[in-house]
């Protein structure tokens, strides 16, 4: 409950602070949806040549990147740690947060806080259900609620390994460049996962497992492929647990290294 | 006076030198995303020989060649004089008996020959073990290639430099400055060649410099272009070179009459 008030207090921080500068807040929201939009007018532009990718029709590959996008979205709202290891470790922002009684993840990640990456998770919702009604599909209501336990699991995913990576910053105070390095490397996950090699495929899906966040789960409301991706469909929230508890706890192990900053 | 640009390139290269950790991540970044689209282009392919003029082959090198081309020609000018505008530190280098702009060059090239020695030749050479890359084997067309990389080179600072301008005239740049980023990725044909394009997108992409960066002078190296169309591909880009100077100065002009330091 508690933490509940505190996240819609930071939330109401963060308004005040954006609606002093309006223009900017469009502006972001229009680059970050220009900066997704390539990765769709690649898919488009690819699909006037072929007909199908690795098995996977046009209105199919747009499906799974209008999902990709939804947990992605979310992911961005509560993740924008991307200068963590210079604002709070070489800066010893740090000190104040764990002078505070909650968490300091959730801390951290509220103070960080990116709404208008939300949109596009909006936009992805609507490139799903343009591409559904392409695919001729039938539709069960039950498909909501397992799309929103599938989105939980691939936010988790992602917000385990982007937080177990940002801990390395406790224990290695050399600038690693493995930030941007795993950010590229989860494009291959938005892609029908077969059309790759078969050490990379497995890398995404049990080793980095950025399969699940794209086209494992998106996989499980398409018809059924021979490769049968969708049966692990259902696993995606358990990795997500997994996942976010093996990042939690490198998390965890990390701050009680955390020594201060020197000034 | 010319050795004091001559310095200017020195100096820059000699940072950059001192972050070369840093660029180590970037190869592995390159040769990643040269990955994805090599299988992505793998697949689309199938079992079609030859796509908008492309073979499978020539894909593959295109993919290798025009990411690490982008290694070569990319840089922060932009970024850079935007902020130098922003906190005023451009008003002091007004007053200084250099062209700002030439210096701002001056310097992108330094970064540039830095990124050509440590970033793309290294990373080429990975990138060519790692992937089915096939080189052309006569050596004009590697001749003509880097003259082609040069220009490259320098329609993308201009580009770079017109963006880091405009914050003489609005307050924050930082959304058209990350535009410009994609625009230029998508439309010089790093993402698809512009070949892909559908018709109407890329007869307007011949009247944009964009193509002139990436496009172009790597259609030449795959041999897509042949090489008797390589000195036409040429003077477009000296074209584009010589049209972007105008805007460039007429910006130039127009801004240090305005110059609005924020905080100072």
């Amino acid at each position: 409950m508690l933490y509940l008030s505190l996240f819609w207090e930071y939330l109401k921080n963060y308004a005040k602070t954006r609606l002093t500068y309006r223009a900017d807040f469009w502006i972001e929201v229009l680059s970050d949806l220009l900066f997704q939009g390539v990765n769709l007018i690649f898919i488009l532009i690819v699909f006037q040549q072929t007909e199908s990718l690795g098995g996977w029709s046009e209105a199919e590959v747009v499906f799974v990147y209008g999902f990709f996008m939804v947990p992605f979205g979310i992911f961005g709202t509560f993740f924008n740690l991307w200068n963590f290891a210079d604002r709070y470790i070489a800066k010893g922002e740090m000190d104040r947060i764990l002078t505070r009684p909650a968490h300091n993840l959730f801390q951290v990640t509220l103070e960080n806080m990116d709404p208008p990456s939300l949109f596009g998770s909006f936009i992805g919702i609507l490139i799903m259900a343009i591409s559904w009604g392409q695919l001729d599909l039938v539709f069960h209501w039950w498909y909501v609620p397992m799309m929103a336990l599938l989105t939980l699991g691939a936010v988790l995913i992602y917000m385990g390994l982007y937080t177990a990576l940002t801990a390395i910053s406790f224990y290695s105070d050399a600038p690693t460049g493995i930030l941007p390095l795993m950010y590229n490397i989860q494009n291959y996950g938005r892609y029908p996962v077969n059309i790759y090699s078969r050490i990379i495929r497995f890398v995404l899906t049990w080793v980095l497992p950025f399969a699940f966040v794209g086209i494992i789960p998106a996989s499980y409301f398409l018809d059924a492929k021979h490769d049968d991706m969708a049966s692990l469909a259902l696993y995606t929230p358990l990795v997500g647990v997994i996942v976010f508890a093996i990042g939690l706890f490198v998390w965890n192990t990390g701050v009680k290294r955390y020594r201060g900053a020197g000034s | 006076m010319m050795s004091a640009y001559v310095d200017f390139i020195r100096i820059r290269f000699l940072m950059m030198l001192a972050y070369r950790v840093n660029y180590y991540s970037g190869i592995i970044i390159y040769a990643i995303n040269i990955g994805a689209y090599y299988f992505l282009w793998q697949a689309i392919y199938g079992d079609k020989q030859v796509l908008a003029g492309f073979t499978v082959a020539q894909m593959t090198t295109y993919v290798a060649v025009s990411w690490m081309a982008r290694a070569f020609y990319f840089n922060n000018l932009d970024r850079e004089i935007a902020n130098e505008i922003r906190d005023g530190s451009v008003a002091v280098q007004l007053i200084r008996p250099y062209s700002y702009l030439a210096v701002k060059l001056m310097q992108g090239f330094g970064e540039g020959i830095f990124r050509l020695l440590l970033f793309m030749v290294p990373g080429m050479v990975i990138v060519c073990l790692l992937f089915p890359v096939s080189l052309p084997t006569d050596p004009k067309v590697w001749a003509i290639y880097l003259v082609m990389l040069f220009f490259a080179f320098l329609i993308n600072t201009q580009i770079n430099m017109l963006t880091g301008l405009f914050a003489f005239f609005v307050e924050n740049n930082e959304g058209m400055m990350r535009m410009k980023r994609v625009i230029v990725d998508l439309f010089s044909g790093v993402v698809v060649p512009i070949a892909f394009f559908p018709g109407w997108l890329s007869v307007a992409m011949n009247w944009l410099p964009f193509q002139a960066i990436t496009y172009l002078p790597t259609a030449v190296f795959t041999g897509r272009t042949p090489l008797s169309e390589a000195w036409g591909v040429l003077g477009v880009q000296v074209i584009w070179f010589v049209v972007l100077l105008v805007p460039i100065l007429l910006t130039w002009r127009a801004a240090r009459t305005r110059l609005f330091v924020q905080g100072g």
